[in-house]
């Protein structure tokens, strides 16, 4: 058995998930390969080789990967496609969006967002926001599947893989990439952070999130938003925690003015500790929550952040 | 341009569903139904297509068990054209259901397809790429915005980092995101409008596809469930909790 995994990375780095996919990868068994496709990623590529247990980088280079757009990505991806029993990438936007075009035209299944590798042919993932658990299992020659971040450690980084250049260009001329407009934080990001601090509808407007936003410089931690928040438009969409936003498992999650809908709950019920304040008592997000503290969040988090 | 919009009937996203007793699926029995969200909001832009001059025809299509038609009428109700029912009493994996759909752009001589980013049931989020795939054209996934502009449209995506601008050649397909629009409630002349509208049922089997499943369920659990914590009394208590965790950690 032979695994591919498609890195997550913006050309000059890798990010963390991809370590947390290539546990999952481990956990299946095999040789590991890892696929870093760009345009000028030779940096990202180097940081590849240095995870364990990858035993081949192969770096497709070309300006018709730029934006990895996923006509040209996948193409590239089928070209090498039977030299493999699994293609896996990290859940991300980009991975949601390659992956399954990969598994139509080899005609497989995709596996959507796995949380656990039962056997190499075996996995479990949620399903209805994360209200139940599926055991899933295919005998598809290839197995495609994407993996949740959170669901796997990350591996470790004293490896030394050989990297090789994939010299296929698939310029499918479909699609054409734009720009991007990349949020710029000092804070960690959302998916790996240790603490985020998240504020819902109760906010009432995007200046008010400068009080968490201080109070999160103070924790270290990162800031995240309900999807009610991001509908208003208080906060991009980029900070959405939830079902159909970022899934989040960190040590310490501090929900503020958010009532615990499905959707969001089944974005960051995994993390260790959860902290709500809410002024609503039979708000959902206290049937969650570890800590609750039912109060006006306008008096309570300057108070938290005096405190701290 | 012929607009495809596609819609799936699922279980009410505000209702909380339980596993079975035999931990073989989801139950559904009288469990209310409705259309996936994000399907309304792909039907929704599909009007507005049509009522910019851009799309000449809008046609829903569902994939699934009879009682579908009740989201397709939804769909005929805040603008479609027309529906076409593809009925299968078996649920149906993304695969087949994208290689079904493909059958149908071909007949029908589909410029655009919208369909929603993923269903809020299985929360698979793969069809639209599937579909793309087979019939071989762009694809644009978590789409917040879209402008048809000659034979390209040009749209925004929401990506984890941020926004991300690309151009697809038509024909295409867009999967949609939250905030591409918000739907309209449907009128009720609307609504009575749409039972005349036409809704045509064919059967599945009847598309020489292959439909087999590639994916076997061996289980359906229930989540661990967290236990509510304690309520607090004041910030100052609050602090000294997470002092604790903090040294804990």
């Amino acid at each position: 058995m032979t695994i591919l995994i498609i890195a997550e990375h913006d050309n000059g780095s890798l990010k963390e998930i991809t370590l947390n996919a290539v546990t999952a990868a481990t956990e299946i068994g095999g040789d590991i390969d890892m696929l870093v496709a760009g345009e000028n990623c030779a940096s990202a590529a180097q940081a590849a080789a240095k995870i364990s247990g990858i035993s081949r980088v192969r770096v497709a280079d070309h300006a018709c990967y730029n934006g990895q757009l996923a006509e040209n990505v996948a193409a590239l991806i089928q070209s090498v496609a039977s030299e493999y029993s699994h293609i896996i990438a990290p859940s991300t936007s980009n991975g949601k969006n390659i992956l399954p075009r990969v598994a139509a035209a080899l005609d497989v299944a995709h596996f959507s967002d796995i949380i656990s590798v039962e056997s190499p042919d075996t996995f479990k993932r949620t399903i209805y926001a994360g209200n139940a658990i599926a055991t899933v299992q295919s005998d598809d020659a290839i197995k495609v599947l994407t993996v949740r971040g959170t669901a796997f450690p990350l591996s470790e980084q004293n490896g030394s893989a050989i990297i090789e250049a994939l010299s296929t260009v698939k310029d499918l001329g479909l699609s054409t990439f734009i720009d991007e407009s990349v949020a710029e934080s000092e804070r960690p990001e959302l998916t790996s952070a240790s603490t985020i601090i998240s504020g819902g509808r109760g906010m009432q407007s995007g200046d008010n999130f400068q009080m968490l936003e201080k109070v999160a410089d103070k924790l270290g931690a990162a800031v995240g938003a309900s999807r009610a928040a991001v509908d208003a438009g208080y906060v991009p969409n980029d900070m959405q925690v939830g079902q159909t936003g970022k899934i989040v498992a960190p040590d310490l999650y501090i929900a503020v003015g958010i009532s615990g809908a499905i959707q969001h709950l089944a974005g960051m019920k995994d993390s260790k500790v959860i902290v709500a304040i809410n002024k609503d008592p039979d708000a959902p997000i206290f049937q969650v929550a570890d800590f609750g503290l039912v109060a006006d969040l306008f008096d309570a988090v300057p108070e938290l952040d005096q405190a701290l | 341009m012929k607009i495809l919009v596609m819609v799936k009937r699922v279980s009410d996203p505000n209702v909380i569903i339980r596993v079975n007793a035999d931990n073989s699926a989801v139950d559904l029995n009288n469990v209310k139904m409705a259309i996936n969200p994000f399907c309304e909001i792909a039907v929704e832009e599909a009007v507005r297509l049509k009522e910019a001059g851009v799309a000449s025809e809008v046609i829903a299509l569902s994939i699934g068990e009879s009682q579908s038609q009740d989201q397709l009428r939804t769909a005929l109700a805040i603008g479609a054209d027309r529906a076409l029912l593809i009925e299968s009493e078996e649920a149906l994996e993304p695969l087949a259901v994208a290689k079904l759909t493909a059958k149908v752009v071909a007949e029908e001589e589909i410029g655009l397809v919208l369909l929603g980013k993923q269903s809020i049931d299985t929360d698979n989020g793969q069809t639209g790429q599937m579909l793309a795939s087979i019939m071989g054209v762009a694809q644009g996934t978590f789409t917040s915005k879209l402008e048809v502009s000659g034979e390209k449209v040009n749209l925004t995506r929401e990506v984890d980092s941020g926004l991300q601008s690309i151009s697809l050649t038509l024909p295409a397909v867009i999967s949609c995101d939250l905030r591409l629009n918000e739907p309209r409630f449907a009128s009720l002349p609307n609504i009575m409008k749409a039972k005349r509208k036409p809704l045509e049922t064919k059967a599945a089997a009847d598309f020489g596809v292959d439909l087999a499943p590639h994916i076997k369920t061996l289980k359906v659990e229930e989540p661990n469930t967290r236990q509510a914590g304690v309520v607090l009394s004041s910030v100052a208590e609050l602090v000294e909790k997470l002092n604790i965790e903090k040294e804990a950690v």
